[in-house]
């Protein structure tokens, strides 16, 4: 893993792309720089993938390198585990973040435990790659995101990137990483920035400055969250898609809020965690997850444990409901700028 | 709109009330055992298609059963492997010494000196001569019962015992229970409590053998209980669809914990009749019968490497004792089934065997369990330097929070402090 910065945006040549191109860059990195990395994955190979993550990589890579997969996700983790036993670095796509769980014994009693049980004779160097949220209608099996389940399993490093520039350096560094990386990409934010409005017109990553990615190889740090805007009244703990959304809210209400991508559940970026709220003394946590023992229960006590004297109001937490993700009520369940609004007038009232 | 109409339950009226089936064992404590209904073929019966063969010519031999020893104690068929008498010899005292090994750990166990211990008494024959089968630096994917493929392959009985007593001494730090052995220098896989999760696993490190374009081949071994874990069907699934170099390994033991075999199926096929379905080669072998095993782990072994495919073996026997020392099979099932096995004691055929081919007598049968006791014992004594379970002998406190990670991140190290921190509120004294 490398310590430094990520390549400046505005040193190295950039080309706008979105995050499914970022995704697809990065593995094409890593495939040609390791020969020990492989893809497999249900369509990963001649097709590309459904959300076409690897698209070209089985033309240039070869089949060997880039294959197909029986249905079947506790073989792809548990053959995934078997590939990292012999030395080679797997990168592994479940088609669905809801798709996970065949496979989660595999995760989270083998590959997540293997260096600890066999005091580091065996690795799992494997980087599991799923496309996770809602926003994109695809009902209860295709929205959920289920991160907490991975974020409570000790030996698992949980990763979810919300730019296209975020993507590709934190790829990286996860498929260079020696433990076991779930990496969620936030689906809703594939091909755009979303704000939370879902009857605005969709936008592309080409505006955005997350969108302009640098060429050639460079990793971000896992653990090391993001300051995506600084601000004294508010901190703001945010991840994936609803970095957007708390971005525009904020925006609209004119807070001068800190927003904190926290890019890497665990390692969670403490630190960073701590400088900001003791700073501004109030803290928004937010997640599209269900709410009962979300990731935004452990963000809340850690604050709680952590800054407790520096805190001028009851920590905020807004999240998605604790039902199933519904098809047709996607938008009732979807923590949006209603939802978030309520809890930012709640935070500053005083 | 109108609805469909609710099917008559006239029509019904006749039908019989639907039976729900719960597998029940032939015997129960006390009952007397009769084996007769078990079709033991004679040795040497069966046929031995090709190593190259298509997979379906194999499927008539999975509901068959290879056998070489036969009643006379002789070597027959076209599967005998034509061992010369040094090699059979050395795979007796294989077997000989894991019997004495886990005779003596067994002991341990009652006497105190570590939680929990595993014996494979009776299912020597399946470790020991597919170790001699395979090639030393093949990998081996095992369950707990596999004791016998790692002193075949001289891993140290000292380093065994460490682990069982998880002393300062243990490789494992005294992380894992008892048995759960990993010895990668010896190409044998970190066992896991959950079982069956290394089927799949054996299935992929063959991949990545062949994606390597390298030589070696992948085995796994599972009990007849936990072929019912969709691992199973993962594994045969990917081993099938990639062509992978992988013997895969069903130790038909008849018994997990105190559910009988036909828990997991036994009541209406074989388990080696599995591979039909999956399109691979499947071979159903006795497994007290060391030649047999050794005969069908190296056609498969051979099979795998010249890229033919893989193949599962259904090796049928007996857990000859309890499930662990936490087990009494007494309480569910009949004394009388291990003493009628009808396929007898693997080391005492290979022993007759021996003996009948005029290489080996009770004399120097008896002086070799006496040799390999005294080994034991005297390794038991070398581990014991180093602690036994809780008195105190373990891994330095901070190996707790080691190895999660390879780094240590900021919330264990904050644990680890805490912990220590405990320690010494407990015994102020405490120092490491």
């Amino acid at each position: 893993m490398l310590e430094e910065e990520p390549v400046s945006l505005h040193e190295a040549p950039t080309r706008s792309l979105n995050m499914i191109e970022a995704i697809n860059d990065a593995l094409d990195i890593m495939m040609s720089h390791d020969p020990d990395v492989v893809i497999m994955g249900e369509d990963v190979g001649y097709f590309g993938g459904v959300f076409r993550a690897t698209a070209g990589l089985q033309k240039k890579y070869g089949m060997n390198r880039v294959f197909d997969s029986p249905i079947n996700e506790c073989g792809i983790v548990g053959a995934a585990v078997g590939m990292a036993a012999y030395g080679l670095r797997p990168v592994p796509e479940i088609q669905f973040a809801d798709y996970i769980y065949p496979g989660l014994d595999q995760l989270v009693s083998e590959a997540a435990r293997l260096r600890y049980r066999s005091a580091g004779e065996f690795i799992a160097p494997i980087t599991i790659r799923s496309p996770f949220g809602g926003g994109i209608f695809g009902g209860q099996t295709h929205s959920q995101s289920p991160e907490a389940l991975f974020t409570h399993v000790a030996g698992l490093k949980t990763v979810i990137p919300s730019t296209p520039h975020d993507a590709k350096g934190l790829l990286i560094a996860a498929i260079e990483d020696n433990d076991p990386v779930v990496f969620f990409e936030p689906k809703r934010i594939y091909n755009g920035p979303f704000d939370g409005n879902y009857d605005s017109p969709s936008r592309t990553w080409k505006a955005h400055p997350g969108g302009k990615v640098p060429e050639g190889y460079y990793s971000i740090p896992l653990g090391k969250a993001r300051t995506v805007r600084e601000g004294s009244a508010l901190t703001v703990l945010v991840y994936g898609t609803m970095v957007h959304v708390a971005e525009a809210v904020l925006e609209a209400k004119g807070v001068d809020a800190e927003i904190i991508d926290l890019r890497t559940l665990v390692p969670l970026d403490i630190e960073a965690v701590e400088k900001s709220v003791e700073k501004t003394g109030k803290c928004l946590v937010i997640h599209e997850a269900t709410r009962t023992s979300g990731f935004g229960a452990e963000l809340v006590a850690l604050v709680q444990e952590r800054c407790f004297y520096h805190l001028e109001a009851p920590i905020e937490r807004v999240t998605g409901f604790d039902t199933p993700y519904p098809h047709s009520l996607e938008w009732a369940y979807f923590p949006g700028p209603v939802r978030i609004g309520e809890a930012v007038d709640r935070l500053m009232k005083d | 709109m109108t609805t469909g109409q609710a099917p008559s339950d006239k029509r019904r009226g006749n039908l019989p009330p639907l039976e729900f089936h719960v597998p029940e064992p032939c015997y129960r404590p006390g009952d007397v055992v009769d084996y007769s209904h078990l079709e033991i073929p004679e040795a040497g019966t069966v046929r031995r298609p090709d190593e190259a063969c298509e997979a379906r010519e194999t499927w008539p031999l999975t509901s068959d059963l290879i056998r070489v020893l036969d009643d006379e104690d002789h070597a027959v068929g076209p599967w005998n492997p034509g061992l010369d008498a040094e090699t059979l010899r050395r795979i007796l005292r294989t077997m000989a010494l894991t019997r004495a090994f886990d005779d003596r750990m067994y002991r341990g166990q009652r006497q105190g000196k570590t939680s929990f211990y595993m014996k494979s008494t009776g299912e020597e024959a399946i470790s020991v001569a597919c170790a001699f089968a395979l090639a030393s630096d093949d990998m081996v994917f095992p369950s707990y019962r596999q004791q016998g493929i790692l002193i075949s392959r001289g891993y140290p009985l000292v380093e065994m015992i460490n682990q069982i007593y998880s002393n300062r001494a243990d490789r494992l730090k005294g992380r894992q229970l008892p048995i759960m052995y990993s010895a990668k220098d010896y190409g044998f896989f970190t066992i896991s409590g959950n079982l069956a999760t290394q089927f799949p696993q054996a299935v992929g490190w063959a991949m990545a053998s062949a994606i390597k374009g390298d030589t070696r081949i992948a085995t796994s071994f599972i009990g007849e209980g936990s072929s019912a874990e969709g691992d199973f069907h993962a594994a045969m699934t990917f081993a099938a669809v990639y062509n992978a170099p992988v013997v895969l390994n069903v130790v038909n033991n008849q018994w997990a914990i105190s559910s009988f075999s036909g828990f997991a199926g036994a009541e209406r096929t074989t388990f080696a009749a599995r591979a039909a379905g999956y399109g691979i080669a499947g071979l159903r072998v006795d497994g007290n019968d060391a030649l047999a095993v050794y005969a069908a782990m190296d056609w498969a072994a051979n099979r795998a490497r010249a890229n033919k495919g893989p193949t599962l073996i259904e090796h049928f026997t007996y857990r000859a004792e309890g499930h662990s020392t936490s087990d009494d099979p007494s309480a569910y099932r009949s004394a009388r089934e291990a003493e009628e096995w009808p396929l007898g004691d693997p080391i005492m055929r290979l022993k007759n065997h021996l003996v009948a081919m005029g290489e080996w007598s009770e004399e120097q049968h008896a002086e070799m369990d006496r040799v390999l006791a005294e080994d034991v014992r005297a390794a038991t004594k070398e581990a014991e330097k180093n602690g036994i379970l809780g008195h105190g002998l373990h891994h330095p406190f901070h190996t707790m929070f080691e190895d999660v990670f390879e780094e240590l991140p900021w919330h264990l190290e904050e644990q680890a402090e805490q912990a220590i921190s405990e320690r010494r509120t407990k015994w102020p004294e405490w120092k490491e």
